[in-house]
C-alpha cells in the first residue's frame, strides 16, 4: 500500500484538521465525537439537516456542509458508519429551535446507528426525522436483502433538502421533499480497481486487467457482476439500461445528472461517460436540465465511475437551482 | 458457579485477546462478502472497552457490562458497533446491582442480548449473520442449566456448538446486512459476525479456568 498518509490510524483525524484549516469561514471542526458543522450554527428557526457516513466518500459529507446544504456531517472510520454519539452532539449543536432531518445511506450499519441517534435525541425534546437513501439499482429489490445501498443520490438529497430547510420550511416539509429525492432517483455504478482501506493494508478485492465489476457500491465491495472489459460506451449503456429499466423516462422528461468519479478516474474519462450518457437520454427525448460531472461521492483511490440520474419537477428544479456555499459545492452566490 | 467482577474482567480480556488475534482474520473473512472492516472494527472497540475499564471503577458484572457496552457503541461503528454495543446493555441491564450472578442469571442475561440483536438487526435464524451463533447457543446452555448442570460442565460443548454454527454460515446466502448485496456470490464463505460471536462464548467458557 502506497498512500500519502501518516499514520493509517489518523487520517480520520487529520483530515478533519486540513479541512478545518482549509474552510474556517465555511465549517467548524468538533473533534471527539468527530463531526463537521456549519461556521454559523445553529441558524435559528431552521431545520437542521444531519447527514454522515463512513468516510472515504469525500468530498461526501462534510464538503457539503456549510449555506444551503447540511449543517453537520459525521464523519465515521474508514467504510464504517459513524457511531450514535457523533450524531447526537452534532444535534445537540446544530438544532435551531424546528427540529432535526437525518439523512442516512441505506446500509445496515448507517441505519443502527442514526435510529440511536434519533432516539438519544429524541429523548432531550428535539423533533426529529429521517429519511433514507436507497437508490443503487444494483442490488435487486427483495425481501431476501438489507434493501439498496444508498449512493449518489444522497447528494441530491442533501442539496435540495438543504435548500427547503434554507427556505425556512417546517420541518415535515423538509422531509416530504428530501422523500421525494429519495424517490425518484437512481444510480448505478462501475469499478476498474478496488481500493485499499488504509487500515487494512491491502485492497478489499482484486481485479484483472482486463475485467471490471458492474454494480459497485461505494465501499470497495464486490458488484453484481465481473465482466470482461469493454470501450466505455459499452459500458455506460448497460449502466443506463440498468437505470432506465428500474425508472422508465420519457419524452419530455426532464433530469439532474450527476456522473461520478470513483476518486482515481480522470475528468476526461467522466466527459467521455458523459457524452454517452447525454447521446442516449437525447435519444429518448429527456432533457438534461442540470449535470455534475467529477468527483461527489467516491471510494477512496477506486477507478470507476457511477451514474446517478434525478427525474425533476417544477419544485425539485427550484430547490436544486437555490443558493449553495459549502467547501465542495457551491453556485448562486 | 458464581461469576464475579472478577470473572467478567476475564471474559473481556480474553474477548479482547481473541479480537486483537483474529483482526486480520475477522477482516479477510468481511473483505469476501463485506467491506472489510470488521476485524479492524471490533479490535478497535475491544481496545477502547479495555481503556475505559482501565480508568473507571467497574466494580459490580453490571457496571463491567455496561462501560464495556458504551465503549464499543461510540467506538465501534458499522452494524458491529450497535450489535454487540446493545448485547452489552442488555447484560448490564439483566444483571443490575448484584455482586454476584449464577448460572441462571447469566443466561438470563444472554438471552436478553439475544433478543436486542433480533430487535435490531431483525435477523432470524439462517440469514448469515451472527444470530446463526447466538441462538442455537443461548438455547442450548438455557435448557442444560434449567436442567441443572452449570456453565463449567458444558463449556466445552458451549465451545464446539459455538463453532459448529459458525461453520454453518458457509453455505448460507446473506439475507441481511452488507453480505445480503452479493446475492448468491455469498454463498461459500463464513459469516463475520458469527466468527467473532464465536470467540464471544469462548472467551465466556474460557474465563471460568483463565487463559
Ligand atoms: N441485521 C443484522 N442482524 C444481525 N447481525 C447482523 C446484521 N447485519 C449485519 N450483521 C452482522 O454484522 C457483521 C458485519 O459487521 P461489520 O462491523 O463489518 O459491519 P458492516 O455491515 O460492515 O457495517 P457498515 O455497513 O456500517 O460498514 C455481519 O457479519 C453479521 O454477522
Ligand atoms: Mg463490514
Amino acid at each position: 500500500m502506497k498512500k500519502l498518509i501518516n499514520k493509517p490510524e489518523d487520517v480520520v483525524k487529520e483530515m478533519l484538521e486540513g479541512m478545518a484549516a482549509a474552510h474556517p469561514d465555511l465549517v467548524k471542526v468538533h473533534f471527539e465525537p468527530n463531526f463537521v458543522y456549519r461556521a454559523d450554527a445553529p441558524v435559528k428557526g431552521k431545520v437542521a439537516l444531519i447527514s454522515g457516513g463512513g468516510s472515504g466518500h469525500e468530498p461526501l459529507h462534510a464538503g457539503y456542509v456549510g449555506k444551503g446544504m447540511l449543517d453537520a456531517a459525521c464523519p465515521g472510520n474508514v467504510f464504517t458508519s459513524p457511531t450514535p454519539d457523533q450524531m447526537y452532539e452534532a444535534g445537540k449543536i446544530v438544532e435551531g429551535g424546528a427540529g432535526i432531518l437525518l439523512i442516512v445511506k441505506n446500509y445496515t450499519g448507517d441505519v443502527m446507528n442514526f435510529d440511536m441517534a434519533a432516539e438519544l435525541l429524541r429523548a432531550e425534546g428535539y423533533k426529529v426525522e429521517s429519511v433514507l437513501i436507497a437508490d443503487d439499482v444494483a442490488v435487486e429489490q427483495s425481501l431476501y436483502s438489507a434493501g439498496r445501498r444508498g449512493v449518489g443520490g444522497t447528494v441530491f438529497a442533501e442539496k435540495i433538502g438543504g435548500a427547503a430547510a434554507e427556505k425556512g420550511w417546517p420541518l415535515e416539509e423538509v422531509k416530504r421533499v428530501v422523500q421525494k429525492v429519495a424517490d425518484n432517483v437512481r444510480s448505478i455504478g462501475i469499478a476498474l480497481t478496488p481500493c485499499t482501506v488504509p487500515a487494512a493494508g491491502k485492497p478489499t478485492f482484486e481485479l484483472e486487467e482486463d475485467e471490471f465489476e458492474f454494480g459497485i457500491g461505494i465501499h470497495g465491495e464486490p458488484g453484481r457482476k465481473r465482466l470482461k472489459m469493454k470501450p466505455a460506451d459499452e459500458i455506460v449503456q448497460m449502466m443506463m439500461d440498468a437505470i432506465l429499466k428500474d425508472m422508465p423516462l420519457e419524452k419530455g422528461d426532464e433530469v439532474a445528472l450527476l456522473v461520478n468519479g470513483m476518486g482515481g478516474t480522470p475528468l476526461m474519462e467522466l466527459y467521455i461517460v458523459n457524452r454517452k450518457v447525454s447521446q442516449i437520454l437525447d435519444g429518448i427525448g429527456v432533457r438534461r436540465y442540470k449535470t455534475l460531472i467529477g468527483d461527489y461521492i467516491t471510494s477512496l483511490e477506486m477507478q470507476g465511475a457511477s451514474i446517478t440520474v434525478l427525474k425533476l419537477d417544477d419544485e425539485l428544479k427550484e430547490l436544486l437551482d437555490a443558493p449553495v456555499l459549502t467547501p465542495a459545492l457551491r453556485w448562486g452566490l | 458457579m458464581m461469576y464475579d467482577a472478577e470473572y467478567f474482567l476475564r471474559f473481556v480480556k480474553i474477548f479482547a485477546k481473541y479480537l486483537e488475534e483474529n483482526r486480520e482474520y475477522l477482516t479477510q473473512l468481511d473483505a469476501a462478502i463485506g467491506d472489510g472492516d470488521h476485524g479492524i472494527n471490533m479490535d478497535r472497540g475491544a481496545k477502547a472497552a479495555l481503556e475505559r475499564l482501565g480508568t473507571t471503577n467497574a466494580g459490580t458484572p453490571g457496571a463491567i457490562m455496561r462501560t464495556v457496552g458504551m465503549a464499543l457503541l461510540s467506538s465501534v461503528g458499522g452494524a458491529a458497533g450497535p450489535l454487540y454495543g446493545t448485547v452489552f446493555m442488555r447484560m448490564s441491564m439483566a444483571f443490575r446491582n448484584k455482586e454476584k450472578i449464577d448460572d441462571k442469571e447469566l443466561v438470563a442475561g444472554l438471552e436478553q442480548a439475544l433478543l436486542g440483536i433480533k430487535g435490531l438487526g431483525k435477523a432470524e435464524v439462517g440469514d448469515k449473520t451472527m444470530v446463526d451463533v447466538w441462538e442455537p447457543v443461548v438455547e442450548f446452555m438455557k435448557e442444560n442449566i434449567e436442567n441443572g448442570r452449570t456453565l463449567p460442565e458444558i463449556c466445552e460443548d458451549v465451545i464446539a456448538l459455538a463453532e459448529e454454527s459458525m461453520k454453518a454460515t458457509i453455505p448460507l446466502q446473506a439475507r441481511k446486512g452488507r453480505a445480503s448485496y452479493l446475492g448468491e456470490r455469498s454463498i461459500g464463505h463464513q459469516d463475520p459476525g458469527a466468527t467473532s460471536s464465536y470467540y464471544f462464548f469462548r472467551s465466556l467458557c474460557e474465563a471460568i479456568g483463565g487463559r
